[in-house]
């Protein structure tokens, strides 16, 4: 029973490795979406490419109906995982610096990282300042972020147990919005890129 | 322009990583993630040039502590090594790896190029401060319904879509 490594069923090495081989599956997949096309993945902010909402919608979704199906016939226990501890403060705020950065640099770490090992100067370029902010904030951690850091701690939070309904009837609805939501971006995209002031 | 090889169904590739996603969950108790691996990065270059600096600093200092395990031996980083040969092996079946500046006709290779810089440098800073980027946080949480995900999705998204009419020159 699942998962493997927390539960100490496989060692280390062999984590690491099949860390390693996902990691390979992860990345052949975001370079063969597109996602290293940085104004492909801009798009989705100007309505021409919605690539990265659909890939990324179907990801969560078919991972949540995924480990939502493996947890009730008792595959894997969620309890034992590296569950996100929620810190709503931060969250909210990093994310607000991460959409500058998103809509200012046109890639996300990640994305990034393909784009930059498959030739794509302004990636690289991107990572590189991606370092940089990361040293920045590690050298100005303690006078600086940790107190907003460690602010708005609410701990493991469920967001169906938030709301306070079934994990299965939030995951179904999350589907049925997601769905929604590409039939209508189809519709938008169409028209955006119908009138001809895009082009790849 | 020779037209490379054609981008696969999004929908089909977005499964195929929930399916990845649920793997890593399975095996390693971990989500699929990248700005880990930044952070990785940081703490094992300061650790050797400034190894004292970095035991006596809270950034730092839990990841540093342990001979057994260095900063950069991680899950993750690992994980990340994997994405950058899994996205070669993709480029190079599809005929994309090429030098070049991905960037709107309208603007220049130096305004994208500093533009690309600036964001890179305010996405460091926001996943470090937001515990997570749009993989390790936002997806990887959705995936397993925590609240953060959706809180980073709602400001990251959200936030993109605010901002996206003041810097349109930049993309259209």
């Amino acid at each position: 029973m699942g998962p493997l490594f927390p539960q100490e069923i496989i060692g280390e090495e062999f984590n690491i490795l099949i860390g390693f081989f996902i990691g390979i599956g992860f990345g052949f997949l975001l370079e063969a979406a597109g996602f290293t096309n940085t104004r492909k993945l801009a798009g989705v902010f100007y309505g021409y490419d919605f690539v990265v909402l659909k890939v990324f919608f179907s990801a969560a979704i078919t991972a949540a109906i995924g480990l939502f199906i493996m947890n009730h016939f008792g595959l894997i226990d969620m309890s034992a995982i590296y569950y996100p501890k929620t810190f709503w403060i931060p969250t909210l705020i990093g994310g607000l610096i991460m959409a500058f950065g998103f809509i200012i640099g046109g890639f996300c770490p990640g994305t990034s990282m393909c784009a930059a090992i498959t030739g794509k100067i302004d990636a690289m370029v991107f990572v590189g300042g991606a370092l940089i902010g990361v040293f920045l904030y590690a050298f100005t951690y303690e006078p600086l972020w940790e107190t907003l850091r460690n602010s708005g701690a609410m701990g493991e939070v469920n967001i169906a147990d938030w709301l306070g309904i079934d994990s299965g009837l939030f995951i179904l609805l999350l589907t049925f919005v997601a769905a929604a939501a590409f039939y209508a971006v189809t519709i938008i995209q169409k028209k955006v890129t119908e009138k001809g002031d895009y082009q790849l | 322009m020779e037209r490379s090889k054609k981008y696969m169904n999004p929908y089909l590739a977005g499964m195929l990583i929930g399916v990845f996603m649920i793997a890593a969950y399975y095996f390693s108790g971990e989500g699929l993630g990248a700005s880990g691996a930044l952070k990785s990065v940081v703490v094992a270059t300061t650790d050797i040039v400034a190894h004292d600096y970095a035991t006596e600093h809270s950034y730092f200092s839990a990841r540093v502590s342990d001979p057994e395990n260095p900063p950069i031996k991680t899950w993750l980083v690992f994980e990340v090594l994997g994405v950058l040969v899994g996205a070669i092996i993709s480029a190079a079946f599809a005929g994309r790896i090429k030098l070049e500046t991905i960037k709107s006709p309208h603007i220049t290779n130096k305004t994208r190029l500093i533009a690309a810089g600036i964001g890179g440098l305010l996405f460091g800073i926001g996943s470090q401060l937001g515990r997570g980027c749009t993989s390790g946080m936002v997806m990887s949480g959705m995936g397993v319904l925590s609240l953060s995900g959706f809180i980073g999705l709602m400001a990251i998204f959200g936030g993109g879509y605010v901002l996206a009419y003041f810097f349109r020159k930049l993309w259209i």
